[in-house]
């Protein structure tokens, strides 16, 4: 029974899969999985959720040869309940994450949302494209920046960090509204839409101004790194945070602390 | 005939799900014994469709007793009592049955029927219920089943209540899909 459905999904292969599928991707669907990263702990595909106009994507964890079989599928299992539980609290909390759709911890997969359009990092330098001069008085990317700010203060209030905040972690997803022609990942150098924050699998509930003040910081610094010269518009992001996050004044401050200790860390190494 | 068999993505091909929606049942106490004699012939998923807010809502329960039938970690008897356990945010039995699943004083009632490969067909299926279900049939739809849902239980037993951006929505096409949303989500992560 098995061995069919395998040779049913298998008969027209969209892509050549070179990793083994996990099993509820061998069976029979409208839209076959299509491997769209693949990153050191996980892969991400995309695919359907029961019906063909619902698309979704799904994140599985393979078990990692290398580690010790019982304590792999420990880890495995603790990081999707993990991912699962602060996607499932955002959402309730009514901020823009992909929604859960369904998962199967002890199988390492979870399927989410497809959210459309590009990663905020991908429309940023569409924006920068070879200018030096005048982006900081860009004032359509200083509004992006104050919108990427105000997610992030909302995401802190609500008491999650993310653990991993970078320009290719947040999606800019065009509203309904402005879709036109069917062009639902927006076009290229737009601006327009709503920020969706995602990859939340090293998220955790806190609510020490220590842990936003660096979740702020790995930002700042993944930031001014990927879009260098964009460097003098990071304040805009903070504008916006303070904006969302009333009590954003402690962690600012924290922040100082944090860029002080980096920069001492750098000099000595 | 209005048993539909859907086709879902990601379930081995050997399982068919038929599913079928009554308004107005009138013989709910005796499906309800049925269930509790464990007559084998009524062995359906029947739901109460005052706590469904959509097919979608629906159809995510039985994916997932579907695909915990598949990987053998049921925690109920069979597919069909798994699926009233998937509609329920928390892994409580008797309370899932007590609040999903078809009582004597249900009104509006939605079947599933999980088939195996040398199981029942779908004639056999849509004749037996309309055979024993006494009710007004209609397609499984959102617009059939939103008159039917009672949304202050859903509110209440999927604890959507106070949840002040939520209540901000006045646009309520928009807000159905919300809530649609938050449902599924709580059942995705039911038990953790
Ligand atoms: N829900 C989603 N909708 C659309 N695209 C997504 C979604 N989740 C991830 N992606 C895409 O896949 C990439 C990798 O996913 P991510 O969750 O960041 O995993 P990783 O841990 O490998 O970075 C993202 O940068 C994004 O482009
Ligand atoms: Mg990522």
């Amino acid at each position: 029974m098995a061995a069919a459905a395998v040779a049913e999904a298998a008969s027209e292969p969209p892509q050549q899969h070179q990793f083994p599928l996990p099993a509820v991707l061998e069976y029979p669907a409208s839209t076959p999985p299509y491997l769209i990263t693949q990153g050191a702990e996980g892969r991400l595909y995309k695919s359907t959720y029961l019906q063909p106009d619902i698309p979704c994507a799904l994140k599985y964890r393979p078990p990692k040869p290398w580690r010790h079989p019982i304590l792999d599928q420990r880890l495995t299992k603790h990081r999707i309940l993990s991912e699962a539980k602060v996607l499932a609290k955002c959402r309730r909390d009514g901020l823009r994450v992909p929604a859960m759709y369904a998962m199967d911890e002890a199988a390492g997969w979870m399927m989410l949302e497809w959210v459309h359009g590009a990663p905020v990092r991908v429309r940023v330098n569409e924006r920068l494209g070879d200018r030096k001069e005048g982006i900081d008085k860009d004032e359509g990317l200083k509004e992006l920046m104050r919108r990427i700010g105000l997610a992030v203060g909302k995401m802190h209030k609500i008491g999650i960090v993310h653990g991993d905040l970078t320009t290719s972690n947040m999606i800019l997803s065009p509203s309904a509204e402005s879709v036109t022609d069917g062009q639902l990942d927006g076009t290229p150098g737009s601006l327009e839409g709503e920020i969706v924050i995602i990859d939340l699998g090293l998220a955790s509930y806190s609510t020490t101004d220590e842990d936003r003040a660096v979740d702020l910081y790995v930002l700042e610094r993944a930031f001014t790194s990927t879009h260098p010269r964009a460097e003098s518009i990071f304040d805009e992001l903070l504008k916006g945070y303070k904006e969302a996050y009333k009590q954003s004044n402690l962690a600012l401050k924290r922040l100082e602390d944090v860029r002080m200790r980096g920069r001492k860390r750098s000099m000595l190494g | 005939m209005a048993l539909e068999t859907v086709t879902l993505d990601h379930l081995p091909a050997s399982q068919t799900v038929h599913i079928a929606y009554f308004r107005n049942v009138r013989n709910a106490a005796f499906l309800h014994s049925q269930l509790l004699a464990r007559n084998p012939e009524f062995e359906y998923g029947f739901v109460d469709a005052s706590v469904i807010v959509s097919r979608l809502h629906l159809l995510s329960a039985v994916f997932r007793a579907a695909t915990t039938a598949s990987t053998n970690s049921l925690i109920t008897p069979n597919v069909h009592s798994e699926i009233i356990v998937s509609l329920s945010p928390s892994n409580n039995i008797s309370e899932a049955y007590r609040r999903y699943g078809i009582s004597p004083s249900t009104k509006d009632l939605l079947v599933v029927k999980i088939s195996g490969p040398d199981g029942l067909s779908h004639d056999d299926i849509a004749k037996h219920l309309s055979q024993h279900v006494e009710g007004d049939q209609l397609p499984v739809t959102d617009e059939n089943i939103a008159p039917a849902t009672d949304n202050s239980k859903v509110a209440k037993y999927y604890k959507l209540n106070g949840l002040s951006w939520l209540d901000a929505i006045k646009d309520q096409p928009k807000k159905r899909k919300e809530v649609e949303t938050l449902v599924v989500g709580t059942l995705a992560v039911r038990g953790i």
